[in-house]
């Protein structure tokens, strides 16, 4: 890009279209000039402009009683009591992640903790939803292991270093993510309410500072990367992804926050996509300012970088700080401490433009609201595809499964038998009878990649870093408290692309559910989610279809939970080659602990306590698009889809009866355990409940179903609003008033004790295993399939 | 009684550090910025863990030759106590105030879990609170914790009574699957031979409380705390 003549093939490079080329003409009324031409391309690109989304996104509720700063802020911000704030965003970092998985993800990370402590606040977690291709896919398992490896690997390296505990999150396997696979990146910060900080240029004359790692040529147009779809030469692309330097970043958090107690910030923003040029276009355009900056002046790694570079450059690790007149010298001297560079490089300007002086010469001049509120907005086409309406059409019969008590698998050639070879001992072919075949689907289960234990993953990140992890990771969410209070904050991340592929509307109400369940479910109040929104290419009405469907679908959850929409992300383009990913909404749900002593985990306490199904228990099973279809059965998206698959039905008021019911049970300390069923169904929920976990041995428990319905369907549907509680019995009277006061149904099925998972059905075992043998699959499955990339890549 | 808790840029277990003092054991503690060189005023000395001057060079090596720590080592051989966590351990050892080295761990990454560590003597100001062949549970959080040292000098650490910490099994066993990450003999934590010096990859100040999962390594501080008060 070194070229200063603007041709239709330069236009093209930066990924404007011919029209857009034309608008950007029209608003100047003149030729631009090649920085500008830059400065263009990344303010109107898809990651920086929401220009496909912006239309759909406004439907999302934003707005709620404890919500401080709504979207549209470099995090958003609730109120959680007593002066303090939670500043939280989440954030996709997919594209890099896949070019190179240890940096991409590294920097995913650096990222959106710059995003939290931009606004004022300490980041005190960090959670993260990654999902790959399937590990033993015979073509590309052996890359996608490494990808995920690689991922952890970076993840761990920023996170760790920088000193901030990774608390939970998600991992899953499926082949829609083969060549696009997805890291997305959570974080929260606490602040107190009346320090909080804001990306605007205020204050007409104040000095803007340059302030942290010095600019390189690294990651020029990272922004427009993120914004095209991927083809065979993507790897060629190396180059545009940035590398990061969580140490860098630790000094930069400490010297931010100190300058901000000082008094002299008006207005602070990091500079991450698009770097130098969104930040400040930015900063000015929400003030509604102007910004003058001299490139000469801007600290710089390379000798003879062009003005366009410096503009464009993502290198880690900077900040944008408007500074109040006068204390300039203040903000300088406390970056010094820190050894970090702090430099005036202009300042606010009441004339409403972006300039951009380098060597003396004007090479930029851009009303700035050009580049944001003047941004293209489209309103894509959008087309339902044909698979999904005939997913609607519900005919009779199509549905593929469920139903009979003979419906598991028939002979190992359905079984997904190369997922589970290493750790399977016995295919099923040689067990007979309906009942062993119950027994071996819920090993099979427990053992396969998407709901064996994550261990092998979150172990390699720090997450108990600041001394305020409540609950460890593996949980329904994690719990961090907040250290001056009594309270402590919950968070969880949950997506089911495949629900959404399937459903996409539905699929986004369930997740929303589900999280909201997963934060109830430890004795916290959810406040508000952030989103990540993956999708394919919005120039696909069947995916702008989706993404419609989605935000419809969410918005309703939201609404009907009371948990609106405070930050998120969109990102498009997750396509390679013409094949694109499930529609995958990731939902990070916050909520409020009263009194952290009343937290609840997941795990049985005590031989004797009883067991309850909270929620509806029979005759509403799902199984159509159920890990068990997909896992056992073997079952692809695409068979679901054409057998009529549907995905399991939500009613947001029964939900909302459940939660309030586990946290009202919760908060007067009733409870000894809660767990959501979710996915692999009650059996799964159950023997995850049975299994040891930090300061606990695993503990047995006898289950008796109700006969009447398909066995199958009760032990693995993944029937929603439902909660595995366990309590005293003598709690057993409150408990059910609880229930009953808010509207929920709740069953006793059985009794702790033993060293057995015993599930009876109809009068007879359906499932009978020792504990200790199932959690050994179960704990020991990803590290088998996953240690040996990783002794390979040290030796190469 | 007064405290200083070591800050280097990268350090990330300094306030850790700093609440267990303020709020567990109740003494006054202060940050000391790692180029100050004057400790007169401090009983003891903890550096905290986490990534000094981001380990760039080898964990602990750079700040090995910090202002700071040219006074941490006059401190130590004045007989004031210093407590190195997991990093700090890793700083002791670069600046030759604790024998032997930090290598990779055997699975080559990074562990972050809650770990038996037995109590392998009473006799240091660290855990004279605690009974021999006791067994704690405390959280780790490291990639190079693998302790590694020469045969003389194991011989030395074993005869002199200085291995302080050992990981095990919940019973107190040392059977193979219970060394975390390959450290020769089992070695989670050793002392200086004037034994005012303490050195362990395992955090004591993450396992101060129930609430946390574990309050074990309270009885490091309790320790600590009840050997300067005797001294005063």
């Amino acid at each position: 890009m070194n070229s200063e003549t603007i041709t239709p093939e330069v236009v093209a490079a930066h990924n404007l279209t011919p029209e857009e080329f034309a608008r950007i003409r029209e608003l100047l009324g003149r030729e631009p000039t090649f920085v500008e031409l830059g400065v263009f391309s990344v303010m109107w690109s898809e990651h920086c402009s929401y220009k496909s989304s912006r239309t759909h996104l406004k439907r999302l509720p934003t707005k709620g009683e404890r919500v401080i700063v709504p979207p549209g802020e470099n995090a958003g911000i609730v109120d959680v009591g007593d002066g303090w704030c939670a500043a939280f965003k989440v954030e996709s970092h997919n594209h890099p992640s896949f070019i190179e998985p240890f940096q991409g993800a590294a920097t995913g990370v650096g990222g959106i903790l710059r995003d939290i402590f931009t606004m004022g606040a300490r980041p005190v977690a960090a959670m993260n939803s990654l999902r790959f291709g399937t590990l033993s896919d015979p073509k590309h398992g052996r890359r996608n292991r490494a990808l995920l490896a690689g991922v952890v690997a970076g993840i761990a390296h920023y996170g760790n270093a920088f000193g901030v505990p990774t608390v939970g999150g998600e991992v899953v396997f499926d082949d829609a993510y083969g060549f696009n696979p997805l890291v997305n990146a959570f974080a929260l910060g606490l602040v107190r309410h009346d320090q909080i900080f804001f990306g605007k240029a205020a204050g007409i004359g104040n000095p803007v500072l340059y302030v942290g790692a010095k600019t390189g040529r690294d990651g020029i147009h990272g922004a427009t990367m993120a914004s095209a779809e991927f083809d065979e030469e993507a790897l060629e692309k190396r180059p545009t992804v940035q590398v990061g330097d969580p140490f860098l970043e630790k000094l930069l958090l400490e010297a931010c926050l100190e300058a901000m107690r000082a008094g002299a910030v008006a207005g602070i923003q990091d500079m991450g996509a698009a770097g130098l040029t969104s930040s400040s276009c930015e900063m000015a355009a929400r003030a509604g300012n102007g910004i003058e900056l001299d490139l000469s002046l801007v600290p710089q790694r390379e000798v003879g970088m062009t003005a366009y570079e410096i503009m464009l450059s993502e290198s880690q690790e900077r900040m944008l700080i408007v500074a109040h007149s006068g204390r300039e010298r203040q903000v300088i001297d406390i970056f010094r401490k820190w050894d970090l560079d702090a430099v005036v490089i202009g300042r606010v300007t009441d004339a409403g433009s972006v300039v951009v002086v380098h060597e003396g010469r004007k090479l930029a001049d851009i009303p700035s609201k050009y580049l944001t509120d003047e941004a293209p907005r489209y309103e894509r086409p959008m087309r339902a595809p044909s698979a999904a309406a005939r997913a609607e059409s519900q005919v009779p019969g199509a549905n593929g499964v469920g139903g009979a008590d003979n419906d598991a698998p028939a002979n190992a050639s359905v079984v997904n038998s190369d997922e589970l070879d290493e750790v399977l001992a016995a295919p099923s072919a040689v067990v007979s009878g309906a009942d062993a075949n119950h027994d071996e689907a819920l090993r099979l289960l427990l053992a396969s990649p998407n709901l064996a234990s994550k261990e092998w993953v979150y172990r390699q990140y720090d997450h108990m870093v600041r001394t305020n992890t409540a609950v460890l990771p593996g949980a329904d969410a994690a719990v961090v408290r907040i250290k001056e209070t009594r309270r402590a904050l919950a968070m969880s991340l949950d997506g089911n692309g495949r629900y959404c592929r399937i459903d996409p509307r539905e699929g986004a109400r369930l997740i929303v559910a589900e999280s909201a369940r997963n934060v109830a479910c430890v004795g916290a109040r959810p406040l508000a989610i952030t989103n990540c929104l993956n999708f394919a290419s919005p120039e696909r009405p069947e995916v702008m279809w989706a993404f419609s469907e989605v935000i419809d679908g969410m918005a309703e959850a939201c609404e009907a939970l009371g948990t609106p929409v405070v930050s998120g992300n969109v990102s498009f383009y997750n396509e390679t080659e013409g094949r694109g990913i499930h529609p995958t909404p990731v939902i990070g749900m916050v909520g409020l602990v009263e009194d952290v002593r009343r937290v609840v985990t997941q795990g049985f306490k005590r031989a004797g306590h009883l067991v309850a199904l909270v929620g509806p228990a029979e005759g509403e099973e799902d199984l159509d698009a159920s890990e068990y279809a997909a896992a056992v059965l073997g079952r692809s998206v695409e068979q679901m889809i054409e057998g009529g698959a549907r995905v399991p039905r939500l009613d947001l008021a029964r939900e909302l009866a459940v939660q309030r019911a586990v946290l009202l049970a919760a908060e007067e300390g009733l409870l000894q355990s809660a767990h959501d069923c979710s996915d692999g169904g009650l059996a799964v929920a159950l023997a995850e409940s049975c299994f040891s976990s930090h300061g606990r041995t695993p503990l047995g428990v006898t289950v008796e179903l109700g006969g009447g319905t398909a066995v199958t369907a009760a032990l693995f549907g993944e029937t929603p609003s439902r909660v595995v509680v366990s309590f005293e019995e003598a709690q057993r009277t409150r408990l059910e008033r609880i229930a009953a006061q808010a509207g929920a149904p709740l069953k006793v099925i059985g009794r702790v004790g033993g060293t057995r998972l015993h599930i009876r059905a109809g009068g007879r075992d359906c499932v009978s295993h020792e504990v200790s043998e199932l959690e050994a699959l179960w704990r020991g499955s990803l590290g088998a399939r996953l240690q040996a990339e990783v002794i390979a890549a040290a030796a190469e | 009684m007064k405290f200083g808790v070591i800050v280097f840029p990268g350090s990330n277990c300094d306030h850790d550090a700093y609440h267990v003092i303020s709020k567990h054991v109740g003494q006054p503690v202060d940050f000391i910025w790692h180029r100050e060189t004057d400790l007169s005023t401090y009983d003891a000395v903890i550096i905290p863990g986490g990534f000094s001057y981001g380990d760039y060079l080898r964990a602990g090596a750079l700040a090995s030759h910090s202002p700071v720590m040219a006074s941490v080592k006059g401190f130590a051989a004045s007989g004031r106590v210093v407590l190195g966590i997991c990093n700090g351990f890793q700083i002791l050892c670069e600046s030759g105030l604790l024998p032997g080295a930090l290598i990779r761990n055997r699975e080559l990454h990074f562990i972050c879990q809650h770990v038996n560590v037995r109590v392998e003597t009473t006799e240091t100001p660290f855990t004279h609170e605690l009974r021999a062949g006791q067994v704690l549970s405390l959280p780790v959080a490291h990639a190079e914790g693998n302790y590694v040292c020469d045969d003389e000098t194991y011989e030395e650490l074993v005869r002199e009574d200085r291995i302080v910490f050992r990981y095990c099994d919940p019973a107190g066993g040392l059977g193979e699957g219970s060394n975390l990450n390959g450290s020769r003999d089992h070695i989670a934590g050793i002392c200086s031979r004037e034994r005012n010096v303490l050195g362990l990859m395992p955090h004591p100040e993450r396992a101060c409380e129930d609430l946390l999962g574990s309050a074990d390594g309270s009885g490091v501080f309790r320790s600590l705390a009840a050997t300067l008060a005797a001294a005063r």
